[in-house]
């Protein structure tokens, strides 16, 4: 994986974009790997019951596509300090969903190298299902 | 349930006390399910012994949201937002503290009947009591 250095960002930059189309037994897997066991992200009938349209995809594993977005952007020497992010729509499985993000800020404070994006996941009616912000520390060059 | 009928007292006198805190060990099999359900290949998490960022989030939330439950039975419980701070990766072979606290509690009318409207703060400690990471949830309750 090739490192990304504080040097190769300028502001307006794109993060290089994910994409993930998580299936049910993506959703099962997550549900397993966190403790998450809410039949509304497996039991279609009781997600309808509750309102939904149908099975809809975890909103923190939403958050941690996010969270893969940033780390394989930054590489094995970047740090990922922060990242928010508000789920704002519903995600089903099955869709594309793609993930994205635009550099708003970089700066240097007490000696570390700064980046801060803006983050968002779209699906394939191009709304967007989140959205939010990271902060992530770059190496340096020289 | 019947709509309407979630009792958010016991909820609200557990407003900014924090929770009795519980440890977890991390091992390399709960880093690797983890990243196997997010679909994230990187080898750090896979073969090494880094956990990704977001694995916080997977820290203590089955026994959050037993807990959650104990209080307040609600029917479905929604994420409404992740913010995440990490200061130090965390490692396989650590011991994690978690601490969570409920810091806002808002109810609303809706489709569904009465929702409650929570924020949620946890706290990550490892074994040397360094605090390696700080979590903020927003939860959707009905």
């Amino acid at each position: 994986m090739k490192q990304l250095y504080y040097q190769d960002v300028s502001l307006g930059s794109e993060v290089s974009s994910l994409t993930k189309q998580p299936t049910t037994q993506q959703l099962v897997m997550w549900a397993g790997a966190v403790g998450d066991y809410q039949p509304i992200h497996y039991d279609k009938d009781f997600a309808q019951s509750r309102g939904l349209a149908g099975v809809i995809v975890h909103g923190q594993l939403v958050g941690a596509f996010l969270g893969q977005l940033m780390t394989d952007w930054i590489g094995e020497k970047g740090a990922l300090r922060k990242l928010s992010c508000s789920y704002k729509g519903m995600n089903y499985p099955g869709e594309v969903i793609a993930f994205k993000g635009k550099v708003t800020r970089k700066y240097v404070e007490g000696g570390q190298h700064f980046i801060e994006c803006r983050l968002w996941a779209e699906n394939p009616e191009g709304e967007k299902t989140a959205s939010g912000t990271a902060v992530v520390i770059l190496p340096s060059r020289g | 349930m019947a709509e309407g009928s979630l009792d958010l007292d016991r909820l609200k006198a557990k407003l900014g006390v924090e929770w009795a805190p519980r440890s977890y060990p991390v091992n390399s099999e709960m880093v690797r399910r983890f990243a196997r359900a997010v679909g994230d290949p990187n080898p750090r998490w896979q073969e090494g012994n880094i956990a990704p960022p977001t694995f916080v989030m997977a820290i203590g939330f089955e026994q959050f949201v037993d807990e959650l439950m104990s209080l307040v039975p609600f029917g479905t419980v929604l994420m409404g937002g992740t913010e995440l701070e990490c200061y130090h990766p965390i490692k396989t072979g650590d011991v994690i503290t978690v601490v969570f606290k409920i810091s806002s509690l808002r109810e609303r009318r809706g489709k569904m009947g009465r929702m409650a409207f929570m924020t949620f703060d946890s706290s990550y400690q490892n074994q040397g009591k360094e605090v390696v990471a700080r979590c903020r949830q927003m939860v959707i309750g009905y």
